[in-house]
C-alpha cells in the first residue's frame, strides 16, 4: 500500500512585476507517494521549478501563492510559520539545484558545507560529525572520500560537485528530495552517473525523488510517476510505463516527436556533392603554460591536437565531444577567431593560415559561425536590421541603403521571422527566434561554411527541432556545409552525416553517422553512446506508428 | 560680450548633454533606463534642486563688460555676468567689515560720530543692512514682513506657472483644474507632484531670500565687508565648472585607454597599465600642488597674455580643472578595462570579426555603446567627490584663485574668522549649507541613475 507523502491541491503561484500579476503556476494538483520517483516533465518557462520553490515556500520576493495547499503528511504547509517551515526544508525535504558551480560556497572546504548541513538538523560532536561527512561521501560515490572532505569546490569536477550538492542535500536524511534540473549542467557521461545514483540512494534509503526535468530521457529512466506541465497547467500525469506507451494529450504527443533519436540517422551521403571544400591538416591550438619570474613557457595546453579531417561541399559533419574536449576551440581556431599554432587549414583553394589581415577580412565572408547562446552573441544595443546588415556593410559596401534593407527583410523571411523585426531589439524575441536571427546574419553574407557551435542546446525540444529543420533546409536550397559542434548525440543523428568524436584535443574516431552511432569502434565512443539516456524503446515505436 | 575659457567650455558641454539626451530619446533601449530616472521620486526632486543651481551657474558663466554709467559709452574694464547684473544691489552694498547675518550695525566697536557731534565708542549702523530702518527695535517684524512678502510673491509666481506650463504643453486652458487633480493626488506615473512641490519651495524660497537680501545681508559681511550670501552664490558657478570640466578632461583618457587597454591586450595593455599605476602611486595633491606653481610661475613672467585678473582668475580655474583632470582618470580607466575585456570576449564581437568587421569599427560599434552606462554612473558619482575636492584644495592653498569666489576660499578665509572672539561662524554656515545642498542632490540623483541602469536591479 503507497503512502501519500506530499500532496499539492489546487496550487497557483503568480509573479507581481509592474503592478501586472503574472500566473506561472496555474491550478496544479499531483501526488508524491513515499518512495516513489515523480517526474515534472516541461519546457522552459512552464512553471516546474517555481511549484518546486512554491512548496517550500521560497519564491522570490515578487512571486505569490495565491491559491491552494501543499499538505505534507497531512500538514498543509503553507499554513506553517516561518520557523517551523526552517525544519521543515532540508530535514524533512531537500533540494538540488540544477548549477553545482554556484550552489557550493568557494571559500569552504567541501566537509565544512556538509558539516554545516548536519548541524543544522542534528547536535553532534566532532569526532561523530567527521565520521558522519565521511560517510556521506562515501554514500554518494566520492572516492577518497576523507580526503576529499579538506577539498574545496574549485578542485572538483562538474559531476563530483554535484555528488557533493546531493550529499548536502541527505544530510538531513530527508524523506523527499526535490532535484531540479540535477544533470542538465552535466556531460552526458558524468549525467549517466549521477542519474545511477540518485536512483540508487531513492531506493536504498526509501526517499521519495521529484525530479524536474526536460529531458524525456532521464524520465524514462528514472520516474516512476510522470505529469507534463506546459505554461504552468498540468495536462497529463501517469504512472510511467503507461505515459510512454500510450501518451494522452496533443502536447505530450507533441514532445515526444520533438525528441531527437539517436537510433535513425536520417541523412546519407548522396545529398552530398563531390568536392571538398574544407582541409584541415595536423591542425593544432596549444595554450602556453607559463611559469616562474619572467613568465617562460614551460609546456602547453593541447586544447586541438594535429587534427585532420575534410569537409566536403554540401555535407554536415559534427564534431562530438564532452565538455573542455576541444571542440569549440577546433571550430573559433580554424575560423581564425583565435590564434592556432600550426597546421594548415585549406579552405578552397585559400590557406588560412597564410593570409594576411586584408585578405583574411575578405575570406571570412564564406565561413560563419552560429554561437550556443542566442542571449550573448547579439550587441543588446543594436536593432536585429543593423545586425543582420553588419556583414554586408563591412564586405560589400557598395550596396544601397535600399537593397540592403530588402535584403535584410527576405532573410528574416527566410529564417521564419516577420520583416518588421528588424526595427526591434534582440531582447523583445524568445531564445528560438534568436537563434533565427543569429542565423539570418551567417546567412547575409552568402557563406560556403558555417560552424555551428551547440546551436540549439540552449533552447527548449520542440524550438530545437525547428531549428534543426531549418539548417537542413536552408543547407538544401544552398549547397552549404556545417561544421555542426554538440554534445547531444541524438541531436548528431538527426542532422549529420558525418561524425568525428573527440577526447582530449584529439579526433578518436571520424566515419559516417550511421556507422559511428550503431557499430562504434573506439571505446570512448561506446561509453558515449551508452550513456545517452533512452526513452522506453518499445513505448516510442508506438508513438512513431500513430503518426 | 567676453566669453572666457571655462564659459566656451561649459556651453559647449551643455550643447553636448542637450544632442546626446535629443539621441537618446530616439532609441528605446536608451530611453528605458532614464524612463525609470523620472519614475524616481527623490532622484526627481534632486534633479530640480541640481537644475535650481545649473541655472544659477550658467547664468552666472555669461560674462560682458557692463556700461560705466547709465547712458555713457564707456565700457567698465572689469566683465560682470548675466547673474551679477540682475543681483546688482547685493554685488555692491559693500559693509566696512564683518556684519553678522541680519544685522544692522557692524560686528565690532568703532569710534563713532553722532549727529550733535559727539564721539561715542558702540557698534555703528551699516551703510545697507536695515539701513531703512528708523526704529531699530522693529527688526524682527520688518524681517518677517519682508520674508512674508517674498512668500507670497514666490506662491504668485508658482500659481501661475502650473497654467502656464500647462498651457504650453496642450496649447489649451480647457479642462486644467480637471487634468491637475490626479497631479496633486499623486496618482500620475512621473512624480508630478513632487516635481511641482519642489518648485513651489524653491520659488518661495527665491523670493523671500530676494526679498530680504535687498534690504539686509542674510548671510552677513566678510571682513572686506562684502556680502557673504552673494559669494556662496558666486561659488556655485566654480563647484559646477570643477566637477563638470574635469570629467570633460577624464572622460577621454579614461574611455581612449581604457577601451584600447582592454581590446587590443599585450604590450598596449602592460603600457598604459604602467602609466595608471605610477600615476595613481603618486599622491594627487603633490601634483596639483607642483602644477599650480607652475602655472603661477608661468603666468607672472608672461604678463601680457593675461591681461586681466578675471582673466588669471579663470585660467587657474581651467587649469585646476585640467590638472585634476589627469590625476584623476585611472580609476574610470581601469572599470572600463576590465569591463572591455569582459565584452571583447562576448560572441557578438566575434560574430562581427567572423563577418570581417574591422577592429575599429568594432570598438565604435560593439564595445563604445556597452560601456556607456559604467561612464554615466561613475561621472555623476565623481561629480560630488570633484566639488568637495575643491573645497578641500583651496583650504590647502592650491586650489581656484583668491579671487575667485569659491566654497573653498570661503572655508579657507573662516580659519581665521573661526579664531576670533566672539566667532565669525556666518562664512563656513554659508559655504556648508550650499555645498552639503548641491552635493546632496547631485549624491541623490546620482543614486536614482545608478539603480536604474543596474542590470541586476532592472527586473523587466
Amino acid at each position: 500500500m503507497n503512502k501519500t507523502l506530499l500532496s499539492v491541491r489546487n496550487l497557483r503561484t503568480v509573479f507581481v512585476q509592474g503592478g501586472q500579476q503574472q500566473v506561472a503556476v496555474d491550478d496544479i494538483s499531483f501526488e508524491i507517494q513515499a518512495g516513489k520517483s515523480f517526474a515534472l516533465v516541461g519546457e522552459s518557462g512552464s512553471g516546474k521549478s517555481v511549484s518546486a520553490l512554491s512548496v517550500l515556500r521560497l519564491l522570490p520576493s515578487n512571486g505569490k501563492i495565491i491559491q491552494g495547499s501543499a499538505l505534507y503528511r497531512g500538514e498543509d504547509l503553507f499554513l506553517k510559520p516561518e520557523s517551523q517551515m526552517r525544519s521543515v526544508r532540508g530535514k524533512r525535504i531537500a533540494i538540488i539545484f540544477q548549477d553545482p558551480m554556484s550552489s557550493l560556497n568557494p571559500v569552504m572546504t567541501i566537509g565544512q558545507q556538509i558539516g554545516e548541513a548536519i548541524l543544522i538538523h542534528r547536535r553532534i560532536d566532532r569526532d561523530q560529525l567527521k565520521v558522519r561527512i565521511v560517510e556521506l561521501l562515501d554514500q554518494v560515490g566520492l572516492p577518497f572520500a576523507a580526503r576529499r572532505a579538506g577539498e574545496y569546490p574549485h578542485q572538483l569536477s562538474g559531476g563530483m560537485r554535484q555528488r557533493v550538492m546531493i550529499a548536502i542535500a541527505l544530510a538531513g536524511e530527508p524523506e523527499l528530495v526535490i532535484a531540479d534540473e540535477p544533470t542538465t549542467a552535466l556531460d552526458v557521461t558524468i549525467q549517466a552517473q549521477v542519474l545511477a545514483l540518485l536512483k540508487e540512494l531513492q531506493q536504498r534509503n526509501g526517499m521519495a525523488l521529484w525530479l524536474i526535468t526536460h529531458d524525456f530521457g532521464i524520465v524514462s529512466e528514472i520516474a516512476d510517476h510522470v505529469a507534463v506541465m506546459q505554461k504552468g497547467k498540468l495536462v497529463e500525469q501517469a504512472e510511467c510505463s503507461r505515459f510512454f506507451s500510450h501518451p494522452q494529450h496533443p502536447y505530450t504527443l507533441e514532445l515526444f516527436k520533438a525528441v531527437p533519436s539517436i537510433d535513425h540517422c536520417q541523412r546519407q551521403e548522396e545529398d552530398v556533392t563531390k568536392g571538398v571544400l574544407l582541409k584541415l591538416d595536423r591542425f593544432k591550438v596549444f595554450y602556453p603554460i607559463r611559469k616562474g619570474l619572467l613568465k617562460k613557457v614551460v609546456d602547453h595546453v593541447r586544447a586541438v591536437d594535429e587534427v585532420s579531417f575534410e569537409l566536403k561541399k554540401g555535407e554536415t559533419l559534427a564534431l562530438v565531444g564532452e565538455s573542455g574536449c576541444g571542440k569549440t576551440t577546433l571550430g573559433k581556431g580554424l575560423l581564425q577567431l583565435i590564434p592556432n599554432s600550426g597546421g594548415t587549414v585549406q579552405f578552397d583553394d585559400l590557406d588560412l593560415n597564410s593570409l594576411s589581415q586584408r585578405e583574411l577580412r575578405q575570406a571570412r565572408r564564406k565561413l560563419q559561425i552560429i554561437f550556443q547562446d542566442p542571449f550573448s552573441s547579439m550587441n543588446p544595443r543594436m536593432l536585429v536590421g543593423e545586425i543582420i546588415a553588419e556583414g554586408m556593410k563591412a564586405l560589400n559596401g557598395e550596396l544601397s541603403e535600399e537593397a540592403r534593407r530588402k535584403r535584410v527583410e527576405k532573410l528574416l523571411s527566410q529564417v521564419g521571422l516577420p520583416a518588421e523585426s528588424r526595427l526591434r531589439y534582440p531582447h523583445e524575441f524568445s531564445g528560438g527566434q534568436r537563434q533565427r536571427i543569429c542565423i539570418a546574419r551567417a546567412l547575409a553574407v552568402n557563406p560556403e561554411l558555417i560552424v555551428c557551435d551547440e546551436p540549439t542546446s540552449a533552447l527548449d525540444v520542440s524550438v530545437q527541432a525547428q531549428i534543426i529543420e531549418l539548417l537542413k533546409t536552408l543547407q538544401k536550397e544552398k549547397g552549404l556545409s556545417y561544421l555542426f559542434i554538440s554534445h547531444d548525440l541524438a541531436v548528431v543523428a538527426e542532422i549529420a552525416h558525418r561524425v568525428a568524436v573527440m577526447k582530449e584535443g584529439r579526433i578518436v574516431e571520424i566515419g559516417e553517422t550511421e556507422q559511428v552511432l550503431k557499430n562504434p569502434q573506439h571505446p570512448y565512443t561506446k561509453t558515449l553512446i551508452s550513456a545517452v539516456p533512452k526513452l522506453n524503446a518499445e513505448g516510442f515505436k508506438k508513438i512513431e506508428l500513430s503518426h | 560680450m567676453v566669453v572666457y575659457w571655462t564659459d566656451g567650455l561649459i556651453f559647449f558641454l551643455v550643447i553636448m548633454i542637450v544632442l546626446l539626451g535629443w539621441r537618446t530619446a530616439g532609441k528605446e533601449h536608451l530611453r528605458r533606463p532614464w524612463r525609470k530616472v523620472a519614475e524616481n521620486r527623490m532622484g526627481m526632486v534632486s534633479l530640480v534642486v541640481l537644475l535650481f543651481f545649473v541655472t544659477i551657474g550658467l547664468l552666472d558663466s555669461v560674462h560682458f563688460y557692463p556700461d560705466l554709467e547709465e547712458g555713457s559709452a564707456h565700457q567698465s574694464n572689469e566683465a560682470i555676468s548675466l547673474f551679477d547684473e540682475w543681483v546688482t544691489p547685493i554685488r555692491v552694498q559693500d559693509e566696512k567689515s564683518y556684519s553678522a547675518p541680519f544685522a544692522n550695525r557692524l560686528f565690532a566697536k568703532e569710534m563713532v560720530e553722532l549727529t550733535d557731534g559727539q564721539v561715542v565708542w558702540d557698534y555703528p549702523r551699516l551703510h545697507y543692512g536695515g539701513a531703512h530702518l528708523h526704529d531699530e527695535s522693529r527688526k524682527t517684524a520688518d524681517i518677517i514682513g519682508l520674508a512674508g512678502k517674498g512668500m507670497l510673491h514666490g506662491l504668485a509666481i508658482w500659481l501661475l506657472a502650473i497654467p502656464l506650463i500647462y498651457f504650453l504643453k496642450q496649447r489649451t486652458l480647457k479642462g486644467v483644474g480637471h487634468n491637475l487633480i490626479p497631479i496633486f493626488k499623486g496618482e500620475t506615473v512621473l512624480p508630478l507632484r513632487a516635481i511641482a512641490l519642489t518648485f513651489l519651495f524653491l520659488s518661495i524660497l527665491t523670493c523671500s531670500a530676494a526679498e530680504l537680501a535687498l534690504h539686509y545681508h542674510i548671510f552677513g559681511t566678510d571682513k572686506v565687508g562684502q556680502d557673504v550670501f552673494y559669494q556662496a552664490l558666486k561659488s556655485i558657478r566654480t563647484g559646477l565648472m570643477i566637477g563638470t570640466l574635469t570629467t570633460l578632461v577624464m572622460l577621454p583618457l579614461a574611455l581612449s585607454f581604457g577601451i584600447l587597454a582592454g581590446f587590443f591586450r599585450g604590450w598596449v595593455d602592460d603600457l598604459i597599465q604602467y602609466l595608471y599605476t605610477t600615476l595613481s602611486s603618486i599622491p594627487g595633491v603633490l601634483l596639483i600642488a607642483a602644477s599650480i606653481l607652475m602655472m603661477q610661475v608661468y603666468m607672472a613672467n608672461h604678463e601680457e597674455q593675461f591681461a586681466s585678473l578675471a582673466l588669471r582668475a579663470d585660467m587657474r580655474l581651467l587649469f585646476l580643472c585640467l590638472i585634476l583632470g589627469i590625476t584623476s582618470w585611472t580609476g574610470l580607466c581601469r572599470l572600463l578595462r576590465a569591463e572591455t575585456l569582459k565584452l571583447r570576449e562576448m560572441e557578438y564581437v566575434q560574430a562581427a570579426t567572423a563577418m570581417g568587421v574591422r577592429r575599429s569599427v568594432i570598438l565604435v560599434r560593439h564595445i563604445l555603446p556597452n560601456l556607456f552606462h559604467i561612464v554615466l554612473i561613475s561621472v555623476v558619482l565623481d561629480f560630488s567627490a570633484l566639488v568637495l575636492a575643491e573645497a578641500v584644495l583651496s583650504y590647502v592653498n592650491i586650489g581656484v584663485d583668491p579671487t575667485t569666489n569659491s566654497w573653498g576660499n570661503m572655508i579657507n578665509s573662516a580659519r581665521l574668522e573661526m579664531a576670533r572672539e566672539p566667532v565669525v561662524w556666518w562664512s563656513l554656515a554659508a559655504a556648508f549649507t550650499f555645498m552639503f545642498t548641491l552635493v546632496l542632490a547631485a549624491n541623490l540623483f546620482a543614486d536614482s541613475v545608478r539603480d536604474a541602469f543596474d542590470p541586476r536591479r532592472a527586473a523587466d
